[in-house]
């Protein structure tokens, strides 16, 4: 997923000479492409992650459109009041990469997992996050947010996924990846294909569950949640970060606000950090957030 | 011109009951410098992609800032009214949405040099050449994110760059020595590739001198100052940061700069 972000990154900068990079020296092996073919655009300002969002802040107050782009607590936690003042508060156009969302770097360890970020972001006004569950998304999440100029937080995994999307593409409105009725599945990110199959074996016990990709967190698609709590669905949420703050929040402050009472679920990670050795698929496991940990925690 | 500057934060002041006053005073001379003498920004291009840039980094001296551009007909002076009032205009610390001429929203430490090294770098790029001044506090070098920007204008040798550290030698709770204790400011900057010169911050002439020195290398200019400068009551005091300006201490300092104008 992180090279589909790169190669379309390199296609959008051709058309947009205003685009440029800043890492804090991430992305090795990613963004090579494009240092090589824009040499002058592709900024390695070392590990500062603080200066950077400042930097960018300045460049996007000078015209230009800043990608940084950095592993999600390095980019967004380590420079959250950075993010706050100089993207957020003086609403620049900077877009913030992160990548390894969730546990994707797994066996890193928790100090570089992502499972915290959406809930730090969507507290703070003018952001949009975007979220993409497969290479599509990712394509044309990056297509579309480089023609916005509103700071934007894009939050992506590290590995390929199939296309499960093929919808046309809008920000801020969820895609309906299969129609159903009565049982709602609303999926982001990683997520994504977990509830996908999800949706698979429930159809097998006779069931006919809607899924969504929720790949807008911020500003959420609010006309769809409402609908969905209209028609009385049951709801279940699906994310690889923690459920206080994230999708789940999102969706629950909707269904409280309505006034109305559906059944709801959230499936995420319950307030706590992994100090887990093992891959990231281990440690899904661990969390049961394979499929066989959802189907434990839904049926 | 400074005494103007003066008298006009002490109004303020009063009128708004705002503090950082003395954070304000230490930096009047440097501001004369820089908008009256050595950058290329007026009324008439402070939104010129060409224009020099003066990003004051220590937010919280924002007074000395709306006066300064207010006496440059970039604000309008009747603005200075509405600094700090229920309902006004212009805030404590800097919204850059505010006002004209305001390049960053600034109050929160530690974040100018980054956003000038952003500026210098898209300058780069659009191939303008212009200068780009941080005024950075003392206190606010104690920031960890001062040390990132440092190092990284230092490393892409931005010379278009000059950081003034208005070193007045107190921050909110303490002297600053007495919290950290740095001597030698010279030495850091020198380390981070900075042409490094030490003046009296309030002699406009030395600070003009110097800034107008030509470098191949991004400039730091150490500005020896006094908080609450130019006031018996504020001058070279921890308690000028908080310090509410009512109507007997405006009544002395009025008088204060009128005898230092006869």
């Amino acid at each position: 997923m992180r090279m589909v972000f790169a190669n379309t990154l390199i296609k959008l900068a051709e058309e947009d000479e205003r685009i440029c990079i800043i890492t804090p020296d991430m992305g090795y092996g990613i963004l090579d492409n494009f240092q090589k073919l824009f040499p002058n655009r592709y900024f390695n300002l070392g590990i500062t992650e603080q200066n950077c969002m400042s930097v960018a802040s300045g460049m996007a107050l000078n015209g230009l459109k800043p990608y940084v782009y950095s592993i999600i607590p390095f980019v967004v936690h380590r420079c959250l009041e950075q993010i706050r003042v100089d993207v957020s508060y003086m609403n620049t156009d900077v877009k913030i990469i992160g990548v390894g969302s969730g546990f994707e770097y797994g066996a890193a360890g928790a100090t570089h997992h992502g499972t915290e970020d959406m809930a730090m972001i969507r507290a703070l006004p003018n952001m949009t996050i975007c979220a993409p569950g497969d290479n599509y998304e990712m394509e044309e999440i990056a297509k579309l947010t480089a023609k916005t100029s509103v700071p934007t937080y894009i939050r992506i995994g590290r590995h390929n996924h199939g296309i499960l999307n093929h919808n046309k593409i809008e920000i801020g409105k969820a895609s309906i990846i299969q129609e159903g009725k009565d049982i709602a599945l609303i999926a982001t990110g990683n997520m994504l294909p977990v509830a996908y199959d999800f949706a698979q074996e429930l159809k097998k016990q006779g069931y006919l569950p809607m899924l969504v990709s929720m790949h807008t967190i911020k500003p959420i698609d609010k006309e769809l949640i409402v609908n969905l709590i209209d028609n009385k669905y049951k709801i279940y949420t699906f994310e690889e970060h923690t459920i206080i703050g994230g999708l789940g929040s999102a969706v629950s402050e909707i269904i409280a606000e309505s006034g109305k009472g559906v059944e709801f679920k959230r499936i995420g990670i319950n307030d706590e950090y992994s100090h887990i050795v093992g891959s990231a698929q281990y440690i899904r496991e661990q969390f049961k957030l394979d499929l066989k940990g959802v189907i434990e925690q839904c049926c | 011109m400074h005494r103007k500057i003066r008298e006009l934060i002490l109004k303020c002041a009063n009128t708004s009951k705002a503090s950082h006053v003395g954070s304000a005073l230490s930096i009047v001379e440097i501001l004369e410098a820089l908008y009256f003498n050595v950058a290329n920004i007026n009324k008439d291009n402070y939104n010129n992609a060409s224009r020099d840039r003066i990003i004051l980094s220590k937010g919280h001296g924002s007074l000395a800032l709306y006066v300064t551009l207010a006496l440059k007909n970039i604000i309008p002076l009747t603005s200075l009214d509405k600094y700090l009032v229920d309902g006004g205009v212009l805030p404590c610390h800097i919204d850059m949405n505010s006002a004209n001429g305001l390049e960053a929203s600034t109050g929160s430490l530690g974040h100018g040099l980054g956003i000038a090294e952003g500026f210098a770098l898209s300058n780069r790029l659009k191939n303008i050449h212009s200068r780009i001044f941080v005024i950075v506090g003392d206190g606010e070098f104690q920031e960890g994110s001062i040390l990132e920007a440092l190092n990284s204008i230092g490393s892409l040798n931005l010379n278009e760059i000059t950081v003034i550290l208005d070193n007045n030698k107190f921050q909110a709770s303490a002297a600053t020595k007495d919290v950290a204790d740095i001597d030698n400011y010279e030495k850091i900057f020198s380390a981070f590739g900075f042409d490094v010169q030490s003046v009296d911050g309030h002699d406009v002439d030395l600070l003009i001198k110097a800034l107008n020195k030509k470098s191949q290398k991004p400039i730091a200019i150490i500005a020896n100052t006094l908080k609450g400068k130019g006031f018996s009551f504020m001058e070279d005091t921890l308690q000028s940061h908080y310090m509410k300006i009512d109507d007997e201490k405006l009544k002395q300092g009025m008088s204060e700069l009128e005898v230092v104008l006869s």
